[in-house]
């Protein structure tokens, strides 16, 4: 089972290393995970997505919960909105670059860069059109990836 | 002006510390010269991890933080060991480490490590302080974060020039304001209600007694529920010493070392109160296989503790102290009598094992008659290996305490730990049991012992073998021994000899008893070395 986790914690040196030493020591496995501050200066948000039953994600949630820079965790399910930023370099030759772009306008990704031989994408979206989106890519042969991994937040107040 | 250093010192004197037990370094140097103006006293240790084990043993008898020193670099790393070892058994510990100077740090120079990074997972919280104007406020979290809560050790790491910097005054927060961190202690009604539920239907009902009862003064409560319930009582290692062996309803410890009686009873309950005992798996080694057949019961403080090891059917989250007094209030007689008659008969039934000798002292006869010869409150800190297993099934507790450590295991823990003890309240007996092994591990602190002139009492099980992996070897590995027959072991008597402390050497049951008393009444330091036939086994 797929988790994704928000984790408000205190804006400090060290906090990023402690929570990832945490996941590493005690066996959970993380997808991706993604940094950054929020309206508060002083607090970040951690967006953790990871693998395991309902007993392990207990367990996460319970042992971030014990980490004394850990603020607030939360567990988000379908009431939530989720996206991801993907930046993306396909080989492309000038006879294909129709199809490329037709791909891009379909997907509503923008054209980035483009070089006599490839196309940069950015694409930004739920994890799953992302996937997509690289499926669809890849007959033209993906140079290069960075995908910023889900950031999440609950729906409605 | 006060520098970084004697902010630390005023911090420590703040919070009423009366003790610290380190090792200097260059790196510390400035906290050291601050505590020469100070009435706090230091105890010189000769190894570092071995300041955190007196520090943990301090811990454990006074009921607050214990504090060690060390400097950075390997009297770093050495605490490493002592850290982790708290850290299991959650004793409240703050250690305060020197770091290379802030515009050094990460050029790896000489004595550097990255000992916040390294404690990372064997603490409870780190710092790595950047600047003199945090340390009353680091200090006083510090105290706050290992004594509160599930408590444990908190590393403070300072670097040399934070420590020489000077600020124009010295202010000590009065309050804690970490909004991160708010241990919850009253326990849900709701689910206390539950349990009184649970207790009134239950038939075969056991109260598991673990750490968490000791850590939080907590005995009382757990004997006044007992009593009100009827309810029997057994214990993990980290919990002996809270009931009495005597009392009808103490069974004894459970395990895979524990008494068979205690066993039996926690294997037919159809209840069992968890109380602050984290389900280890040397204590329940197959928690499903249980958790099938009882319903469960869990109280703890730490809420990642509940449903870890075990499936809980009634959890409950708080002070193990204000729950247990609680619910002896509430309870009811449980309708348990004709169970309560069932495990009393086991407990009967139930014969230590080991009969003194002549050829050899048989450890488990002689802790027995020790037992007997000390006094009600006496502390005994225990050695993990077979000393350990001899000392938590054979010695009667009364009103004493059992000092071990539990959790990790670490070796050479009983004779610093005691110390610690002694130093705690030395008006209490205190009683260090090492195998010959385990004491050479910690044997240097014989010097600390001496140059703080503590009367600690220490019996040494000497088989000259590693008894516990040679009792391994035997039934896994068909008795092929390897690395476990202590060659090479020195002469202890002469050893303690040259250290300037009393030691005798028992070669029978009826000796070590003479020369038990012998050192039970002496003024000064004594180590009793006991010969022990190699084949005795840990039950």
């Amino acid at each position: 089972m797929k988790y994704t986790l928000s984790v408000l914690v205190e804006n400090q040196p060290g906090v990023l290393s402690k929570v990832v030493s945490l996941f590493s020591r005690r066996g959970y496995n993380i997808d991706s995970l993604a940094v950054g501050t929020t309206e508060d200066p002083a607090v970040s948000r951690m967006t953790i997505v990871g693998q395991g039953d309902d007993r392990i994600l207990e367990q996460v949630e319970k042992q971030l919960n014990k980490m004394i820079p850990v603020i607030k965790v939360r567990s988000l399910g379908a009431g939530s909105v989720s996206a991801e930023l993907l930046l993306i370099k396909v080989g492309c030759e000038p006879q294909n670059f129709g199809e490329i772009h037709q791909i891009a306008t379909m997907m509503k990704a923008e054209v980035e860069d483009v070089s006599r031989s490839a196309v940069t994408l950015k694409f930004a979206g739920e994890h799953e059109k992302c996937e997509t989106l690289c499926g669809l890519l890849r007959p033209y042969g993906i140079r290069e990836i960075a995908r910023t991994g889900v950031i999440a937040l609950e729906r409605g107040t | 002006m006060v520098t970084g250093a004697e902010i630390i010192v005023k911090c420590l004197e703040a919070e009423g510390v009366e003790i610290v037990f380190g090792y200097p370094g260059v790196a510390i140097c400035p906290f050291y010269d601050a505590l020469y103006d100070s009435p706090i006293r230091n105890v010189l240790v000769r190894t570092e991890q071995n300041a955190a084990h007196m520090a943990s043993g301090y811990a454990r008898v006074s009921g607050r933080p214990g504090v060690c020193v060390a400097t950075s670099g390997p009297g770093a790393t050495n605490l490493i060991t002592g850290i982790a070892t708290a850290y299991m058994d959650s004793i409240p510990l703050v250690a305060i480490t020197g770091q290379v100077n802030l515009e050094q740090l990460g050029r790896d120079v000489f004595q550097e490590a990255d000992i916040t990074g390294a404690c990372e997972s064997f603490t409870k919280h780190s710092y790595l302080v950047k600047a003199a104007e945090d340390l009353p406020r680091v200090l006083k979290e510090a105290f706050h974060i290992a004594a509160t809560g599930r408590p444990g050790p908190v590393l403070i790491d300072v670097p040399q020039d934070i420590q020489e910097q000077r600020l124009p005054a010295f202010l000590y927060p009065e309050r804690v304001e970490i909004r991160s961190y708010k241990p919850r202690t009253a326990g849900h009604p709701m689910q206390v209600k539950r349990a009184l539920e649970a207790i009134e239907t239950a038939r075969r009902p056991v109260i598991c007694c673990g750490g968490g009862v000791v850590l939080a003064n907590a005995r009382e409560e757990l004997l006044a529920f007992a009593k009100a319930s009827g309810i029997p009582v057994v214990s993990t290692m980290m919990g002996t010493g809270v009931a009495p062996m005597e009392d009808p309803l103490y069974l004894g410890m459970i395990g895979n070392f524990g008494r068979s009686c205690a066993n039996r009873a926690i294997g037919e309950a159809d209840l069992i109160l968890l109380c602050g005992a984290r389900v280890g798996d040397r204590a329940i080694s197959a928690p499903n296989q249980i958790a099938e057949q009882a319903k469960v019961i869990h109280i703890d403080i730490d809420p990642a503790e509940i449903g870890k090891n075990m499936r809980v059917d009634i959890p409950i989250v708080g002070d193990i102290k204000t729950l247990l007094s609680a619910l002896a209030e509430k309870v009811e007689p449980a309708n348990c009598e004709e169970w309560a008659r069932q495990v009393r008969r086991y407990k009967s039934e139930f014969v230590p094992r080991g009969e003194p000798r002549a050829d050899f002292v048989e450890p488990r006869a002689f802790l027995r008659d020790l037992s007997a010869q000390m006094e009600p409150d006496a502390v005994l800190a225990a050695d993990p290996g077979q000393s350990q297993i001899w000392a938590a099934v054979n010695f009667s507790q009364r009103e004493g305490r059992f000092l071990t450590s539990g959790g990790l295991g670490t070796m050479g823990y009983a004779l610093p730990a005691a110390l610690g003890a002694k130093l705690a309240k030395p008006g209490r007996q205190v009683v260090a049991v090492c195998g010959d092994g385990a004491f050479q591990m910690s044997m240097c602190e014989l010097a600390t012992v001496q140059a703080t002139h503590v009367p600690l009492k220490v019996i040494v099980f000497d088989n000259r073998r590693l008894g516990m992996v040679r009792e391994y070897q035997n039934k896994r590995y068909r008795g092929r021994h390897i690395g476990t027959h202590m060659a090479g072991n020195p002469n202890f008597v002469l050893l303690c000899k040259a250290y300037g402390i009393p030691c005798a050497l028992a070669e029978n049951n009826e000796r070590a008893r003479e020369l038990a008393a012998e050192m039970l009444s002496c003024k000064t330091p004594y180590v009793l070395v006991c010969r022990v036939d190699p084949e005795t086994p840990s039950l």
